[in-house]
């Protein structure tokens, strides 16, 4: 017998007792609505209206002939509000927080996508909020911190650890032992005890649903490869689950290689042979530990990317054969990036653009007559700071320094 | 009954409540750690819980999480660890047990460790990432060691949720004593009296009560309520700021 919440090996519910209960109830709120048709119409609903759902799938023409193979389209995630498919999750947990009666929401955030993400959700719908973030985040990605204060909702640099994205989830949960009366936990990826894996991914099956409608709208058959990165793996499973029974869709995720696999400072868990089966922050996955079972640091150039776990639902679909891993380096990503720009006036995330190095690489080896989809999870102008920097754009750095000496005045 | 329980059982008869210590492997050092069980176990401590430090450790406040990130940085190795805690038990006779999160004993490999740790003469565990549902194997292995996998209460659990844990347990039960973390100050009032009513009236094994004691007079607020008082991050803190030779004096001032 399948133990509930488990994908073959992997998942489970690894909570401390003071959250049983907190766990039991939000188990019955979930498998309530999961029934509820109407739930399932009020949340579709209210992403149309409050975000930008459905989001376009672009045919990216330019690059498409750049390359000469496959046709490439990009399902926009960017063109949700606050620039990112966690919009998807969060408002369906937010609809779910108002169900459960509770007034307050606290949240992890890497990139800030997230913490942006339920800030605004807070907001909306009167929660107070506290989002966790970990200082290095903080330091990367500044001008989410400024939206989410201004939104109303106090942010927590974390100081402990890597204080990087694992950090922060730490912390959430010691609040939420603390509070779990008054407090729901928007955990922002499909990562965590159950049953937030399952939970996540069904508010972000909403990208799969619509993507496979267009493509078959728009191409008139089924993508032969489907891209996405994956940092704890929301966007990607959110866009695959819509392609999971075409065994002819190829899936393919791609993690952080940071400065390149054989140096140590990535975040390829199933790409790559560093990781180990583990149980950490409540589940049980592919982590990157050493041999005692600790958690290493990490690296990318992406925050959103930069964490130790994966998925437990994709490590199962990795297991069984169902998803591809390739990883993407820091690099590889700035290249990706200048060329999406140049040739669709698109901006991908950092994250996103992961998505996109592997799909060039491979997208010349298909035939004109196949078509590939490339999920775009976030915009990448909230990167300014980081990109900019990456590039070591010159007239940037004048912009900052003169912008610094009129504070200093 | 567990060996454990049997231990407990006989310092009961001559104790109205029994004390449990707790530290952190390798912090600040191990030679530390050594005087700190030395001074502990000469005023009269009981039983003493050894944590195993580890990255991540999401049921611990500040204080014992930044012992746990120190420990590791100074290089402390599971290994290490269980060499020393082989060392105390041979030289300190008082029962020991270790407490850690149960990656620890997954990746040394579940049935290895909890052998490791029979060798060792450890006479429990306390994993608080463990619930019985995820630890149906943990369990058998470590009750047919006749070791104790220690169970958690929280105020939150039920009374029949209650049950079902100590019918996976043995040698006591560990009663959190509020919400939150490690190293925060608890309020011993009506609720509380409440809360332990419900523990008691659930299982017949031993209560230990542990998170925010930290005095005298929190000892003897829980003597006749409770079996065990349990110390853990206010020794940490004497530690750090007045040095191991502090804890002898604060544990001989508990009862």
């Amino acid at each position: 017998m399948i133990k509930k919440g488990y994908y073959g090996h992997w998942g489970g519910a690894f909570i401390p007792e003071i959250l049983y209960e907190t766990f039991r109830e939000l188990n019955t709120f979930f498998e309530d609505v999961k029934k509820d048709q109407a739930f399932w119409n009020e949340y579709v609903q209210l992403m149309s209206t409050y975000s930008c759902r459905p989001t376009p799938l672009t045919y990216a023409e330019n690059l498409s002939n750049r390359f000469g193979g496959a046709r490439i389209y990009i399902k926009r995630e960017d063109l949700n509000h606050t620039g990112a498919h966690k919009a998807n999750n969060v408002m369906g947990q937010g609809l779910l927080v108002k169900r459960m009666g509770k007034k307050r929401v606290i949240a992890e955030t890497g990139a800030g996508q997230h913490g942006v993400a339920t800030a605004t959700m807070a907001a909306k719908f009167g929660f107070d909020c506290t989002i966790y973030m970990g200082e290095e985040d903080v330091q990367r990605q500044r001008p989410n911190v400024f939206w989410m204060e201004k939104m109303g909702a106090t942010v927590i640099p974390v100081t402990d650890g890597s204080r990087t994205l694992k950090d922060a989830i730490n912390e959430a949960f010691r609040d939420w032992v603390s509070n779990m009366d008054s407090t729901h936990y928007v955990l922002g990826t499909v990562c965590g005890p159950h049953p937030f894996p399952e939970m996540v991914a069904w508010f972000q099956s909403i990208i799969g649903i619509e993507a496979r409608e267009q493509i078959l709208k728009a191409f008139g058959k089924l993508p032969a490869r489907v891209y996405a990165c994956v940092g704890g793996g929301s966007n990607a499973l959110g866009i695959f689950q819509g392609f999971m029974q075409d065994d002819q869709v190829a899936l393919v995720g791609v993690e952080a290689g940071g400065k390149g696999l054989a140096s140590g400072e990535h975040a390829a868990r199933l790409a790559g042979s560093d990781a180990s089966p583990g149980v950490a922050q409540g589940y049980k996955t592919m982590f990157l530990q050493n041999s005692d079972g600790q958690m290493l640091d990490t690296h990318s150039v992406a925050a959103g990317l930069d964490y130790i776990g994966v998925s437990p639902i994709l490590t199962d679909l990795w297991e069984k054969g169902r998803v591809r891993f390739a990883a993407a380096t820091d690099s590889e990503v700035m290249d990706a990036l200048e060329l999406t720009m140049k040739k669709e006036g698109i901006i991908p995330a950092l994250e996103s653009a992961h998505g996109f190095v592997q799909a060039f690489k491979e997208v010349q080896n298909l035939g004109k007559d196949e078509a590939i989809i490339i999920n775009m999870s976030g915009r990448g102008d909230k990167d300014i700071f980081t990109i900019a920097n990456a590039y070591g754009d010159p007239s940037w750095k004048e912009f900052i320094i003169a912008r610094a000496e009129q504070y200093k005045k | 009954m567990s060996t454990l329980e049997e231990i407990i059982r006989t310092h009961l008869q001559d104790s109205r409540i029994l004390l449990m210590t707790h530290l952190v492997l390798g912090y600040p050092s191990f030679e530390v750690n050594r005087e700190v069980i030395g001074q502990m176990v000469q005023n009269g401590v009981d039983l003493i819980e050894m944590q195993i430090p580890f990255s991540e450790p999401v049921a611990d406040g500040p204080m014992i999480l930044k012992a746990n990130q120190e420990s590791i940085a100074k290089g402390a190795r599971v290994e290490e660890c269980l060499q020393f805690a082989g060392e105390i038990t041979k030289e300190f006779h008082i029962p020991f047990l270790f407490m850690t999160y149960y990656n620890i004993l997954y990746k040394y490999g579940l049935e290895e460790f909890i052998n490791r740790a029979y060798d060792l003469n450890i006479k429990g565990f306390i994993i608080p990432d463990l619930p019985p549902e995820e630890g149906r194997e943990y369990l058998d292995l470590v009750r047919k060691q006749d070791m104790a996998p220690i169970q958690i209460f929280a105020p939150t659990s039920t009374k029949e949720r209650m049950q079902r844990l100590a019918e996976n347990g043995a040698g006591f039960i560990y009663c959190v004593a509020r919400r939150g973390v490690t190293g925060k100050k608890t309020d011993f009032d009506q609720d509380f009296n409440e809360y332990i009513r419900r523990c008691r009236s659930a299982t017949p094994l031993p209560l230990a009560v542990g998170f925010g004691i930290r005095s005298k007079d929190d000892v003897d607020f829980l003597t006749g309520k409770a079996d065990i008082a349990v110390i853990g991050t206010e020794t940490i803190r004497l530690v750090d700021e007045k040095g191991a030779a502090a804890v002898g004096p604060f544990i001989a001032g508990l009862r």
